[in-house]
């Protein structure tokens, strides 16, 4: 046996564009000594400004005083506080709607979802009503809607009301009690952490009995119990030491309590409201993605209606509904950033707004708050990379 | 009854009706209203809530509004009701911004054509549609010089555009530009070339990892930073190229879905029969992929329409930011709800339409493989 010799035609110039082996090569070489001279250009210019401009370039003015206020800190801050404390609060102040945001769209989102599947003809209208209506108009101007009703349509400190003892809703915002802790107070949070490490092992321990004898334990009631029970026992045992500091109007604003600010309110209903309903239209989607076979089959086997849902429907439906929606908790977070609409102090609003005008960094600033949604963005969709490895259906 | 005696012989008994509980609205309130106690509790409560919203909404909404009114203190004395005057006198200012007023014909001309224009690449039973598609090539060039003047016509500042104009002209011109360069990158995204491939994840995952308002920003501050010195660049021009490059990322994604449902034997295939990339792609893959993707497109486009609005923010006067301005008169201020239901209004018609059309493509396109 001979190895069979092939005649390869010599190389020639035009078999770089003509030869596909070679045009692969050849446009991926071009592309990266574009990118390169395009990188080149744009830092090379930058440079040139900054140098004709003056501006000093680092980052050391972090850790200058900031000398502006802000309405709402969840740390101690005041004018003398560095720049680097200011981003901070405005981290703080984003994480904290957002957080509130998604837990309040979930549940809307969820409760509309299944709403619009409800066999009720009403109900299953308003429905849809509510969610083409806030699918449809622009977010921002939600915002400014919601803001300009709570800012103008709520009566003044003075005649604030007062829908419930010590919570009052005026022009000023959302005047809460709010809870003082003395000492004492990281026995009760102790007790938690013991009742919710002691809920993880129970659940476990009731799932390997099931699994071996088939006995069910109330799994739910005993665990939301151990929660209310232990801390409730906690704070009796450390002498009560949490106390209500109760809002009271002084001249013309509350004193004490705590102030949800106009901002904040306009802020989260506008985002709740809206995000829920894309949540809602995923939620209705991941259920109709179930096949009816599904239901029938457990109906089949005696299994009731909620077994149903929760057993059979649901876990299979999630599968669907969960990536779209961690994508919409991820929306939800980027939309924050419309508070420099009403005047939220989130991060866009702190570094990237007034700490930018301030110093006229606007390289290292816009830096930052770049860098921060970027890699929050990028953690999340490594989460939903995880998640949907993890339950994948295994097909052979 | 009297025929209650009368008897039939078997099997000629005359069809009776259905009884009346089922048939008729009878039937209908019975299977969707009040199926089950919880659908009864429901309906009552969602009928309630009804009656406790619509009719004071209505009373504030037509019944007790005022039109015709010079100022918020006329119009508070004349109802209680909304106060839509001051949408009546400023209505040329929110639809055209500081466009001046004897150059606005160019405005509704451009308006108009933009329809003659989309009329033959929205539907296929236009008439002439062959040379009306030529137009559509041409219009954007026919757009450009009625807006900002040029060929004989009067040079306008882009900075005097303003109003619904601004918006309908970042949300087309972002739509028109975005989607051929969000197949591009669906394609590099997808592509063989690992350079090309890497660039394009680049691209797509830094534009969509952060919110659009931070890319204005830096289309408003850092730009200058970026480009030769002494370049000028219009603010409007900046904003259409980063709306259309934040549209184009999610395109992307939404086609690279669409892209990855093709079964591989239709690539295969298309290459089996001596078809080159560009033609695998153009004849066989993408009408396919696309049309798998239409209700992501569509919900892109409707996104990137709404988010035109963000434009206020680095001080471009779409409505909302006039609306800014009018309620800083002191004539109008406070009847921000006003202006912003008005508002609201007009993107609800445009995007529920966009939306409509959507589906209407979407059947028009179902060739019965849908599963």
């Amino acid at each position: 046996m001979s190895a069979i010799e092939f005649d390869r035609p010599a190389f020639k110039i035009e078999d770089l564009w003509t030869d596909s082996r070679w045009r692969g090569v050849t446009i991926q070489v071009i592309a990266i000594a574009g990118l390169f001279a395009f990188l080149a250009f744009i830092v090379n210019n930058t440079i040139n400004n900054l140098e004709s401009l003056g501006v000093e370039t680092g980052y050391g003015f972090l850790s200058d005083p900031s000398s502006y206020d802000i309405n709402q800190t969840l740390i101690e801050y005041d004018s003398r506080s560095s720049h680097g404390r200011a981003a901070l609060v405005g981290l703080l102040n984003t994480a904290l709607v957002a957080f509130c945001g998604i837990i309040a769209a979930t549940i809307l989102g969820f409760t509309v979802g299944v709403l619009r599947l409800s066999g009720n003809w009403l109900i299953s209208r308003i429905m849809y009503c509510y969610v083409e209506f806030t699918r449809n108009v622009p977010l921002l101007l939600q915002i400014l809607l919601w803001h300009g009703i709570v800012v103008h349509s709520l009566p003044r400190p003075k005649d604030a009301h007062e829908p419930l003892t010590g919570i009052f809703l005026s022009n000023r915002g959302f005047s809460l009690p709010s809870p003082v802790f003395e000492e004492g107070s990281s026995f009760i949070l102790f007790a938690l952490i013991v009742a919710i490490v002691g809920c993880v092992v129970f659940t476990r321990y009731a799932k390997r009995v099931q699994e071996q004898t088939g006995k069910i334990y109330p799994v739910i009631t005993i665990n939301l119990g151990m929660i209310v029970i232990l801390p409730l026992i906690a704070y009796f045992l450390a002498g009560m030491p949490i106390s209500l500091d109760w809002p009271a109007l002084r001249g013309f604003n509350f004193a004490g309590g705590v102030t949800v600010t106009p901002e904040f309110v306009a802020l989260w209903f506008a985002l709740s409201v809206y995000t829920a309903s894309f949540i809602s239209e995923n939620v209705r989607a991941g259920i109709q993605a179930i096949s009816h076979g599904q239901t029938e089959a457990a109906y089949a086997l005696g299994l009731r209606p909620n077994w149903t849902m929760r057993l059979v429907i649901l876990p299979q439906a999630l599968r669907v509904i969960i990536p779209p929606l961690i994508s919409q908790y991820l929306n939800l977070t980027k939309n924050s950033s419309l508070a420099i609409a009403v005047g939220y102090m989130d991060i866009v609003a702190t570094i990237g707004g007034i700490s930018l005008n301030q110093t006229g960094r606007a390289l290292e600033c816009m830096s930052i708050v770049l860098t921060i949604y970027l890699s929050f963005s990028l953690f999340i969709s490594l989460i939903m990379n995880w998640y949907n490895k993890r339950v994948a259906l295994v097909e052979r | 009854m009297t025929d209650t005696t009368q008897s039939y012989a078997p099997g000629t008994h005359p069809d009776l009706p259905p009884p009346s509980y089922s048939r008729g609205p009878i039937k209908w309130m019975r299977d969707n209203l009040f199926s089950s106690p919880t659908n009864t509790v429901l309906t009552l409560l969602g009928a309630y809530l009804l009656y406790l919203a619509i009719p004071p909404f209505l009373d504030w909404f037509i019944f007790d509004s005022v039109f015709d009114a010079g100022s918020r203190n006329e119009c508070w004395e004349k109802g209680d009701g909304a106060c839509w005057s001051v949408v009546v006198v400023r209505f040329s200012q929110l639809v055209y911004g500081f466009y001046p007023e004897h150059l606005r014909w160019r405005v509704d001309t451009a308006f108009i054509l933009l329809f003659v224009a989309l009329g033959p690449i929205l539907y296929d039973k236009v008439p002439f549609r062959r040379y009306l598609i030529g137009f559509s090539l041409i219009y954007p060039v026919v757009a450009f010089f009625l807006l900002w003047g040029g060929m004989g016509l009067e040079h306008v500042e882009s900075s005097k555009f303003g109003g619904f104009m601004l918006t309908v002209l970042i949300g087309v011109t972002g739509i028109g530009a975005s989607l051929p360069l969000g197949i591009l990158l669906a394609l590099g995204r997808r592509s063989d070339l690992l350079v090309l491939k890497v660039i394009c994840i680049c691209f797509i995952e830094f534009i969509r990892g952060v919110p659009l308002i931070t890319l204005l920003f830096v289309a408003s501050t850092l730009l200058n930073y970026f480009l030769p010195p002494g370049t000028y660049f219009d603010l409007l021009l900046r904003v259409l190229i980063m709306v259309t490059l934040f549209a184009a990322a999610y395109l992307a994604e939404v086609i690279r879905g669409g892209l990855q449902a093709i079964p591989k034997g239709q690539f295969e295939a298309a290459m089996a029969q001596g078809l080159s990339y560009w033609k695998m792609m153009g004849l066989v893959v993408l009408p396919q992929a696309m049309k798998i993707s239409i209700p992501g497109i569509v919900n892109t486009f409707i996104g990137l329409y709404k988010d035109t609005t963000l434009v206020v923010i680095i001080g471009l006067l779409d409505p909302l930011g006039l609306s800014q301005s009018i309620l800083a008169d002191s004539k109008w201020q406070g009847l921000s709800t006003e202006i912003y239901i008005f508002i609201a209004i007009f993107f609800f018609l445009s995007c529920f339409g966009m939306s409509g059309y959507s589906i209407y493509l979407e059947n028009k396109l179902h060739t019965g493989h849908k599963r």
